[in-house]
């Protein structure tokens, strides 16, 4: 649970809740992106974000994004098993 | 980004390792702490200590919220699972945390129903698709994770779902940071500051290290060359007499923190007088609680929970360890009756913890090594 991992946002989904699915390694689940409301506009479709225990709590550009991707990839089972739970993961 | 790429440049590495031999004074001893489990998750599996000069010690903090989590905690929220039309749901990683009688994941093959979920809003969906039910979600985490509780809970109150409660068990950095800095056990010449509490809380949480204690805090990313800028910052601090708080993760990390997430925070939760934290006891105002504001939503007060306080087991040296006073390797149960399969102590359960991230990457303290 202590990971933050990146997924990019396909759309938000419900607005009130604000809820945005989004895409990580080619799953895509519900998170809930609230905490980057700013005065300036929240999270967008097609922005990237880090996810820690189904909310997104910060923004990063593309870059930041693969290179965090990789650097989970690289630590293997652990981010296979957060995977797995955001896999089994339904909010809405 | 043009630096990320570099990220992974062994070049790179070596550039800043040279860096930092030439930013050491031969005959002083740095001893500098890591304050959260991914940083020490880094450290062993890049072998970031390798790279650096023998008289730079790498330190492990408390920073890991399963790890922190006392016998005592365990056992209330396995009271609160037996009670009858309970769900109890929390994150993977606390299933495995022994309590004085068993874990969750024990006390669910024992028949109470107990439920991993990945989010807190799992445990609200699972509560409104189960109406007859009481489901209780038992939140743990740093700054980082609060804020996720904290809007589920308004959002239950919002929906006015009446059989969800959360037992929160949410802990904040700094007192324990304030209780090591002002234990005689450990003398510290700086702190790798934490990246995702940061995210939340900002730099400025942590100034008092500098104010207050002479000490400089780097705040880094989790990157293997994060760690390693992060400890270069820190000792050209040291060189040149100068102690602030300084922003390594500048790509995640905003100085003010997030200004949402902590008014969140301030609204759903209120501080303990005491939390107790394994092996560290009883620290003030470093555990939140459910502010009166969402007393209903509230496990402590909707079940009777024991509340008592159980003494870690004698064998268990995790206290030692989540002060970095000794090395995993050094606790007498280290990999023979504490592993991963069968932890004794919580720094073996979670893959943040040091004792396990010292048993799975096989890594062991330089003078260890030496001796073999
Ligand atoms: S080896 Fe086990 S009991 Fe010893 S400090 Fe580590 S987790 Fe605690």
């Amino acid at each position: 649970m202590c990971l933050a991992i990146p997924g990019q946002i396909v759309a938000i989904v419900d607005e009130p809740n604000r809820l945005a699915q989004v895409e990580v390694a080619g799953v895509r689940r519900n998170v809930n992106v609230g905490l980057l409301d700013a005065p300036e506009g929240g999270a967008l479709p097609g922005d990237w974000v880090l996810i820690h225990v189904g909310f997104a709590i910060s923004r990063v550009d593309a870059e930041e994004a693969r290179a965090t991707r990789e650097l989970l990839e690289r630590m293997g089972a652990e981010y296979e098993q957060e995977l797995a739970e955001l896999r089994g993961s339904e909010i809405r | 980004m043009r630096f990320v790429d570099e990220f992974r440049d062994a070049e790179l590495g070596r550039a800043v390792a040279t860096e930092i031999l030439g930013a050491v004074e031969p005959g002083r001893h740095y001893k500098l702490m890591e304050v959260c489990g991914g940083h020490t998750h880094a450290i062993y599996k890049y072998g970031v200590d390798d790279l650096l000069p023998e008289n730079v010690e790498l330190v492990h903090g408390p920073g890991c919220p399963v790890c922190v989590i006392p016998m005592g905690r365990v056992d209330d929220g396995i009271a609160i699972a037996r009670e009858p039309g309970v769900i109890f749901t929390c994150f993977g990683d606390m299933l495995r945390v022994p309590g004085s009688d068993g874990s969750l994941l024990e006390a669910k093959a024992a028949g109470a129903d107990v439920r991993m979920v990945y989010s807190p809003l799992d445990a609200l969906r699972i509560a409104k698709a189960n109406p007859a039910r009481e489901v209780v979600f038992f939140a743990i985490g740093f700054e980082t994770t609060a804020p996720s509780t904290a809007l589920t809970l308004k959002r239950a109150r919002a929906e006015g779902v009446r059989n969800f409660s959360c037992m929160c068990n949410h802990v904040t950095i700094v007192p324990p940071l304030r209780a090591l800095l002002d234990s005689p056990d450990l003398r510290l010449d700086g702190f790798i500051g934490p990246g995702h509490v940061s995210t939340v809380v900002g730099a400025r949480p942590f100034e008092f290290i500098p104010a207050d204690y002479g000490k400089p805090v780097v705040i880094a990313g989790f990157e293997p060359l994060d760690v390693l800028h992060a400890i270069r910052m820190l000792l050209a601090q040291l060189a040149e007499g100068r102690r602030a708080v300084e922003n390594q993760y500048t790509r995640v990390v905003p100085w003010e923190g997030n200004v949402r997430a902590l008014e969140a925070l301030a609204e759903v939760f209120e501080l303990r007088p005491h939390f107790e934290w394994r092996g560290l006891g009883f620290i003030s105002q470093s555990g939140l609680r459910l502010s009166d504001a969402y007393a209903e939503l509230d496990a402590e007060r909707r079940f009777a929970v024991p509340g008592v306080r159980v003494a870690d087991p004698k064998a268990c040296q995790c206290g030692e360890v989540l002060k970095g006073v000794i090395k995993p390797w050094e606790c007498k149960v280290f990999g023979t009756a504490c592993t991963p399969e069968r932890p004794i102590g919580t720094c073996m359960v979670s893959s943040e913890g040091a004792c396990a991230a010292y048993y799975n990457f096989g890594r062991f303290q330089r003078g260890e090594r030496a001796a073999l």
